[in-house]
């Protein structure tokens, strides 16, 4: 049995942090776990996906937030455990279904897993989710180490049972990525099927129904009030004249400064793990015992405009700052450092953080952004686009590893917003101006929101190409299958829903499918594409190399060199296609054999035809 | 227990995630306080990976600048470029041998002289030990087992309190079994450079 399904109580494993939010899941007896991947929590279904057989629950990778959001709001209306996962931005999608779900409320527990991303790591934006909560009227919680994210998983089922709402468990990258010790709890017997009871005048939003259900959510927050006020999630740790107020991560930071500036004795941190609603009382009392305060949290002032409206309110006049008072930045996620800093300086005690080295001799170093793979079919693909449409064309992109192509030499991304939004945002380029548009989209995100824009695209007679660059695998964000794949990463056989069709049944009536490492055919498609008078579509069809090595389906080729002789220092393979398996050595241009994979496509490249597979290998 | 800060650096497929996390590892079967942290989402994209161990209590998750006692790169370049983690008193364990990223292929950067770089790194903190990580790997017969190298090193330097063993059992515990020899071979290998350099 997975280590992870055992029930083993007492049982001690070095998790990471999503790891230990299944773990949670798993105790708390779930029947139904959905998600979109999206890092930070592509681990969370990664895991359930390797569970979810031998665990005895239903799992699905669902084909967008929303739909997971929905899918999980079925299974707790029918009384059963259903969790959620998804990143910040995923809530985005998933929040229609989310504002309404809170007035409509659960039968069985339902966990919302929402993992933010500070600094933006891999996201294209860092907004905080805690909004979220006080869109929704729905409670949060907030871990602050592994064993937190289990138990608090544990934690927000039972207090959705309480409540009858979904429950959000709110993490950053850096809880999600931790790796640390955690102990197993008992794993608690929950059923698996449920009923669904019809109640229509409780479960139909129509606005005579939820005129009530908007009354039974108030009064739901004051519920959820009381449980916040008792909850142990919400404590405060020493005594003192000096008061920190920190959440998520930053408690870790708060708690090492305290510790590292010897202040032990001045300073009482109060943690706020039940973060909404905010306990009214516990801040008061908090607020009534010390003389200064200093709030710590990541992203937005919320914690923070809270706190000084419950001071306004109550007419306490101590100096409470955070944000307000420019201590910290609302950019970016913070370090032990910066906090051990900030606290020094407001509390006006002695910074004892060690000096970093003198680093102005450092000799100017080249960058290392992340590139595509050796063989990726994207880069084959931009390069006979970027033949056919030029310099000139606007290039719409999405998010996948295909948004890598934005950075020279391919240079192939001209504006990226949020998934699905390349083909939505060709619609008003192409309409606003008279330029050429190329849009790409990866077929992961095709299925996840590509195709209302592209229906939209025909109807309203929008002219642009549509490249759907079919890898067969969400490449990303680790691999995991979408509905355009007809088996998933353990081999088992899925429906697979045909893009070509899917494209067809949009209404477009020029579709080519082409294997973009046969250039020139992929240049020709290219070609018809662009004097086709209305929205056509290319189909880049070619197996993420990474995927296929992994599943054990990689092709058989051989990788290719350089024939010095033949080379005449025409650098296009270089210039155009940039693959890191090719570097320059004294002037020469040379393939490592270690990284290239055989792909051929710079040997098509090449006008010399210098580039050749080595024979032998 | 005094806290140990650890940091790691290295180039997606280097290994250096799979060596955080075995002393992360070695820490819980040896009952040390732990907490690792890790970057995910870039690491087979070419771009630079990083990962911190910090032992001994303190319970925040990452290590700021200035604030490293251990600087591991798996890269030489990746290690200057990490220098700012450092103060006076880090011991920094480098790896020399260079891993150019493409915008040197492509012209848009020049890899700097290394001696140089690794000469002024000497000279600004405690301790630098330098040694060609795989060479060493490639001896041990698995051009793959650099981060057991670098692993080894970071127990060889004796700057933190792991012990052999303990990382011994945890790559036992991961290791499949074709690898296992080559990997404890190339973990003495980083042992016996840390205590040279």
């Amino acid at each position: 049995m997975h280590k992870l399904l055992l029930d083993s109580p007492g049982k001690e494993m070095l998790l990471l942090g999503n790891e230990a939010i299944v773990r949670g899941a798993i105790e708390a007896g779930i029947a139904v776990a959905t998600c979109y991947p999206g890092t930070p929590s592509s681990e969370i279904p990664d895991t359930f996906f390797t569970l979810y057989q031998e665990g005895g629950f239903y799992f699905e990778y669902s084909t967008n937030e929303k739909v997971a959001l929905e899918v999980a709001s079925g299974a707790a209306v029918s009384g059963v455990r259903s969790i959620v996962s998804m990143k910040h931005v995923g809530m985005n999608v998933a929040s229609d279904a989310l504002m309404t779900m809170a007035y409509l409320g659960v039968n069985g527990g339902m966990v919302i897993i929402n993992a933010d991303d500070p600094s933006l790591f891999s996201s294209q934006n860092e907004q905080d989710n805690r909004y979220f909560s006080r869109l929704s009227g729905l409670p949060m919680l907030e871990p602050i180490n592994a064993q937190e994210m289990k138990d608090m998983t544990i934690s927000a089922f039972d207090l959705s049972e309480k409540l009858k709402l979904p429950v959000i468990l709110r993490t950053t990258t850096r809880l999600n990525h931790i790796r640390e010790r955690v102990i197993f709890g008992p794993i608690k017997d929950k059923p698996k099927k449920g009923y669904f009871k019809k109640d229509p005048f409780h479960y139909v939003a129509i606005p005579a129904v939820s005129r009530n259900l908007h009354k039974t959510l108030l009064q739901k927050y004051d519920e959820a009030l009381k449980l916040s006020e008792n909850s142990e999630y919400n404590s405060i740790k020493g005594k003192g004249k000096w008061g920190i107020v920190a959440n998520g991560v930053s408690v870790n930071y708060v708690q090492d400064a305290v510790e590292d500036l010897g202040i032990g004795n001045d300073a009482a941190i109060l943690r706020m793990g039940f973060s909404y609603p905010l306990p009214n009382d516990i801040i008061l009392k908090f607020l009534n015992s010390v003389e200064k305060v200093l709030v710590v949290e990541e992203l937005e002032p919320i914690m923070e405009n809270e706190i000084r409206s419950i001071a306004q309110s109550n007419g306490i006049n101590v100096s409470i700052k955070g944000k307000g008072g420019r201590l910290f930045t609302r950019l970016y996620e913070f370090d032990p450092g910066l906090v051990r800093k900030a606290i020094a300086s407001y509390f006006g005690v002695n910074d004892t953080s060690p000096v970093k080295i003198d680093i102005s001799n450092i000799p100017d170093l080249p960058g290392r952004p992340p590139n595509l793979c050796p063989g990726c079919p994207h880069r084959a693909m931009y390069y006979s686009i970027k033949k056919v449409y030029g310099e000139d064309a606007i290039y719409p992109s999405d998010i996948g590893c295909y948004t890598l192509g934005v950075l020279p030499p391919l240079s192939m991304a001209d504006i990226v917003i949020c998934m699905g939004a390349s083909a939505g945002s060709a619609c008003g380029i192409s309409a606003a101006t008279d330029q050429k548009v190329v849009a790409f989209i990866g077929d992961s995100t095709f299925f996840h929101s590509g195709i209302p824009p592209l229906i939209n695209a025909v109807h309203n007679n929008h002219k642009f190409t549509l490249v759907i660059l079919d890898n067969g695998t969400t490449a990303m964000t680790g691999h995991q299958p979408h509905p355009g794949v007809d088996t998933d990463p353990l081999g088992v056989k899925t429906k697979q829903i045909s893009i070509e069709s899917v494209v067809r049944g949009c209404g477009v009536e020029h579709v080519e499918v082409v294997n973009p490492l046969q250039i020139k055919k992929s240049i020709s498609a290219a070609q018809a594409a662009k004097d086709f008078d209305g929205v056509s579509v290319i189909i880049s069809k070619e197996i993420c190399p990474l995927y296929a090595k992994s599943i054990k389906r990689a092709k058989k080729t051989r990788p290719f060199y350089v024939n010095q002789d033949k080379c005449t220092h025409h650098m296009d393979c270089i210039n155009y296609l940039a693959c890191p398996a090719m570097y320059i050595d004294n002037g020469k241009t040379m393939i490592n054999q270690n990284l290239c994979i055989g792909c051929a496509v710079c040997a098509q490249v090449c006008p010399e035809n210098a580039i050749l597979p080595i024979k032998d290998a | 227990m005094e806290v140990t800060r650890i940091v790691f650096v290295g180039v997606g497929g280097q290994g250096n995630l799979l060596a955080s996390r075995l002393v992360g590892e070695a820490c819980i079967s040896a009952n040390v306080p732990v907490v690792v942290s890790e970057i995910h989402g870039m690491a087979q994209r070419g771009g630079i990976v990083e990962s911190a161990v910090v032992m001994g209590g303190a319970t925040s998750p990452i290590v700021s600048d200035g604030e490293a006692d251990i600087l591991i790169g798996f890269e030489p370049s990746e290690t200057l470029r990490a220098l700012n983690k450092c103060n006076k008193n880090t011991v920094v364990i480098s790896n020399i041998r260079p891993l150019p990223p493409f915008t040197v292929a492509i012209g848009q950067g020049v890899y700097p002289d290394m001696n140089k770089g690794l000469d002024l790194v000497k000279h600004s903190v405690a301790t630098l030990i330098a040694f060609d990580g795989d060479a060493l790997a490639e001896k041990a017969g698995n051009s793959l087992s650099l981060n057991m190298v670098m692993l080894g090193a970071l127990v060889g330097c004796k700057a933190t309190p792991l012990k052999e063993e303990w990382i011994k059992k945890a790559i036992e515990n991961t290791t499949k079994k074709a690898f296992l020899d080559s990997n404890m071979q190339a973990f003495d290998f980083g042992v016996a450079a840390a205590r040279v350099g």
